[in-house]
């Protein structure tokens, strides 16, 4: 660059006169009155307008950017603004002239040329003034264009340059301070309301734990004001305690500790607060290591996790009972014998137990047969099921339904009944049918008609046989009532025979004993022999009377039975006395032996004593020589007392033992028999003899004569 | 006692069969007593009432009113109650002395009877009981 040329003329900077220094002491002040750069620079150009004579100038100043620094227009006079718009030099583009004169450090001409221009001012050659700072080192603060420039001009404007440059420094540096300042409380403004509409209480500590920034949810929760209630101070207090102890926690434990939570107390009401601390350590050279926590609201969080727990918890419960409910309900299903079906309002079946499929399903191994009964079964069901839907009032419905096994083809007699499953909004949403085989039922029914048919026949059986054994028994009854009346007749007319028997026997015997006593005077012996027989065989007729008026008695049962007590020694004194007549006739030995244990008994007094008389007479009758002996003994054992007559007679053959108890019988019943008597004698003790529960029994044998035992229990029951 | 004591002594003897009345007249006669005759019960309750005897032998089938009733009306009369009545009868079953028993009578004798059992019952019962004969 060529153009560039020193001026040649020193420029004067002390003032000429004093008017000069007026002047330029008006500008001093102007120029210090001025708060920007911009009305320092348009003062000064005004000034040396007025009073250097420039016409046209431009104050150029130096702007540090970002990265670069450029020399941009800050006021100018005499200039079109349009030429300003958009003019500026890059400081680092040191060929360009300005650059080369701002760095020149003392004041250049730049040349016109022909090129394009590198002024804001055209193409006159313009006088370039740098401005500099006072400060040593520092850049310089800009660059005045003017022109024209006379010699004296000169010298004010190369003044001025003196002046303005450290003026417009400082201006410069005041003004970007300011804005700096400006712009960093601005930011300050901004970053807390940002931090302070997080609603999560952040907070920066320092490393003693000491709370450096907070925003106003962390100052609600861990600062307290003077005017506080002292319960919230309290609820401050120990938010700090807590705070601060999960802050050492992990100052301890570092950044690997996990997620931790601290409970904390809302100071305002009181209400517990759960928050998740999330720490980070921050490093600064100037401030320091501090902590940023922040702290995230976790209560709400808290709760619905606890309770989302609980609603997974009872949902899976709910699930599980609601599982086994149907497991409990398919394994009920399937244990039901009966075959179930599940129908939809389509006609589906959507469920069925095992004895359904195997009525509604073709088994793998099976043919076209097992297909067509299928098909059967399925039409037979849908028929029946399309019914139920369609019948609007019953709930519930049975049929009967003919279906078929379609693994034997045996037809299965079914009994069908469907109940409607209704939802809450009274749709129909199934059906479940219930299939039973009727099968054995019919049989049943069968059997039961069987059944019935045989127990009428049976019934009509026993109603004939019944009516038949009446009639038997009716005439068993009659004959038993002609019976009972032919044997009282009986009895009857053995009680007249023997009344009338006896009265004429008793004229027989009372005159033949007044005979005999001489009452009608002496007879021969003769008569008396005679009159003895008669007698004799009157009493003999006498005596068979008696005993068929005793037999017949005792058949009738009206022979009484009269229980005393007695003494067996007395009542064998009275039998001697009785037979003593004819003890005296025999020529016969009669002893007594009675037990000396011999106990009082219990009996029919006049019976026992019938028997012995009679058993007495006959051992005198059938006893021709030797002895006859009575005989008492007692039976402890057996509580009986038995009573013996024995004798050394002509005894007894064995044959004959049993026909001597015979009615009329003795054991010679021969025509010419040696002994007499009508033979009901023994009969009649036997009989006699188990009236009173005793027995009458015989040893004896031919020639070695007899003993006839009879046997009565101590006390005989009375009736 | 000898036969002589009980002279004086009458018996009023009842029986509707001749023969069995003869042999006791005979006898008790024989035997030194005083006897009167009845044959039917109205018979002998009319003697009774008229002669008050001492003892009176009673059979039992009698015709018309029977021994029974005769016996049961006997000792309903405050004049002959105090009379000693014997029953003597044919009837040997046990019912019959029952019912005699219960109409009153004194002494209970079966037949046959020898004359001189009789007798010896009415020497008892004369012997048993006071003779009650001064009162009427």
């Amino acid at each position: 660059m060529a153009a560039a040329r020193t001026s040649a003329a020193r420029p004067r900077l002390r003032p000429r006169s004093v008017g000069e220094a007026e002047r330029r002491l008006e500008l001093l002040e102007a120029l210090l009155q001025a708060a920007h750069p911009e009305e320092c620079a348009r003062r000064a150009l005004g000034w040396l307008q007025r009073r250097a004579g420039v016409r046209r100038g431009v104050c150029l100043a130096t702007h540090i950017g970002e990265g670069e620094a450029r020399l941009i227009p800050l006021a100018s006079v005499g200039v079109p603004p349009a030429r300003l718009r958009g003019f500026g030099v890059d400081l680092e583009a040191r060929d360009h002239p300005l650059t080369q004169a701002i760095f020149s450090r003392r004041s250049t001409v730049l040349p016109s040329n022909g090129h394009a221009p590198s002024t804001p001012l055209g193409a006159a050659p313009v006088q370039a003034i740098p401005l500099r700072a006072l400060e040593p080192g520092a850049p310089p603060a800009g660059l005045l264009l003017l022109t024209p420039l006379s010699p004296a001009g000169a010298a004010d404007a190369q003044w001025l340059s003196r002046v303005l440059g450290p003026r417009l420094f400082a201006l410069a540096a005041t003004t970007h301070l300011h804005e700096t300042g400006e712009q960093l409380r601005h930011e300050h403004t901004l970053l807390y309301s940002i931090i302070n509409t997080v609603t999560d209480p952040i907070l920066l500590t320092d490393a003693d734990g000491r709370i450096m920034i907070a925003n106003a949810r962390a100052e609600a929760l861990l600062a307290t004001g003077e005017d506080q209630s002292e319960g919230r101070r309290r609820a401050v207090a120990l938010n700090n305690m807590l705070f601060s102890a999960v802050l050492s926690r992990h100052a301890l434990e570092g950044a690997a500790a996990p997620r931790r939570e601290v409970p904390l107390a809302d100071p305002v009401d009181g209400s517990d607060l759960l928050f998740e601390v999330l720490s980070t350590v921050t490093s600064d050279a100037r401030e320091g290591t501090g902590v940023v926590s922040v702290l995230r609201n976790v209560t709400d969080l808290q709760r619905a996790t606890v309770e989302i727990e609980e609603n997974y918890r009872r949902l899976r419960q709910t699930e599980s009972e609601a599982r086994a409910e149907k497991d409990r309900l398919e394994l009920v299903i399937d244990s039901v014998a009966d075959p179930i079906i599940v129908t939809d309002p389509g006609g589906n079946i959507v469920m069925m137990n095992a004895p359904a499929e195997r009525l509604f399903t073709v088994p793998d191994a099976d043919g076209e047969e097992a297909q067509r009964i299928v098909q059967a079964n399925d039409a037979h069901f849908s028929s029946f099921v399309s019914n139920v839907f369609f019948e609007a009032d019953a709930r519930r419905r049975s049929g009967s339904i003919s279906l078929v096994d379609p693994r034997t083809g045996i037809a299965l007699p079914m009994e069908a009944i469907s109940g409607k499953i209704v939802s809450e909004h009274a749709e129909v949403t199934a059906v479940v049918t219930i299939l039973h085989d009727r099968t054995e039922e019919l049989e049943r029914a069968r059997l039961y008609e069987e059944l019935k048919k045989a127990s009428a026949e049976l019934e009509r059986k026993v109603r004939e046989a019944t009516s038949e054994l009446v009639h038997q028994n009716e005439l068993l009854r009659r004959s038993h009532i002609e019976l009972e009346q032919a044997s009282t007749l009986k009895s009857q007319f053995l009680a007249n025979m023997s009344h009338e028997f006896r009265t004429p026997l008793n004229a027989i015997l009372g005159y033949t004993s007044m005979l005999l006593k001489g009452v009608s005077g002496e007879m021969t012996a003769q008569q008396r022999r005679n009159l003895e027989r008669i007698d004799s065989n009157s009493q003999h007729l006498l005596s068979i009377i008696n005993d068929i008026l005793d037999i017949s008695r005792i058949e009738a049962g009206k022979m009484p039975l009269t229980v005393v007590n007695f003494t067996i020694a007395e009542l064998l004194r009275e039998v001697l006395a009785e037979v003593e007549p004819l003890i005296a006739r025999s020529h016969l030995t009669l002893s007594t032996e009675l037990a000396e244990d011999l106990p009082s008994v219990g009996s029919d007094r006049q019976k026992v004593k019938q028997i012995v008389i009679n058993l007495l007479t006959n051992a005198l009758k059938f006893t021709p020589q030797g002895w006859v002996k009575v005989l008492a003994a007692w039976d402890s054992v057996q509580e009986r007392v038995t009573i013996a007559v024995a004798d050394s007679g002509i005894g007894i053959a064995k044959k004959d033992q049993d026909v001597i108890f015979e009615d009329f019988r003795q054991a010679d019943n021969s025509p010419t028999r040696r002994y007499t008597g009508a033979g009901l004698g023994l009969a009649i003790c036997r009989r006699l003899a188990s009236m009173l529960d005793g027995e009458l029994a015989v040893r004896s044998a031919p020639g070695a004569g007899s003993t006839f035992t009879l046997s009565i229990p101590r006390m005989r029951k009375a009736e | 006692m000898g036969e002589q004591g009980r002279a004086g002594v009458l018996v009023l003897l009842v029986d509707d069969y001749p023969d069995n009345r003869d042999i006791y007249v005979q006898f008790l006669t024989y035997s030194g007593l005083r006897v009167e005759e009845a044959e039917n019960g109205h018979e002998a309750l009319e003697k009774a009432f008229a002669l008050l005897p001492d003892v009176i032998v009673m059979d039992l089938s009698l015709p018309g009113l029977d021994g029974w009733e005769a016996t049961r009306r006997l000792k309903g009369d405050p004049r002959t109650r105090h009379i000693p009545v014997v029953v003597l009868t044919g009837h040997a079953l046990a019912g019959h002395s029952q019912g005699a028993m219960d109409a009153g009578c004194d002494a209970f004798i079966t037949k046959p009877c020898l004359p001189e059992r009789l007798l010896e019952e009415i020497r008892t019962i004369l012997d048993g009981a006071p003779r009650p004969r001064s009162e009427s």
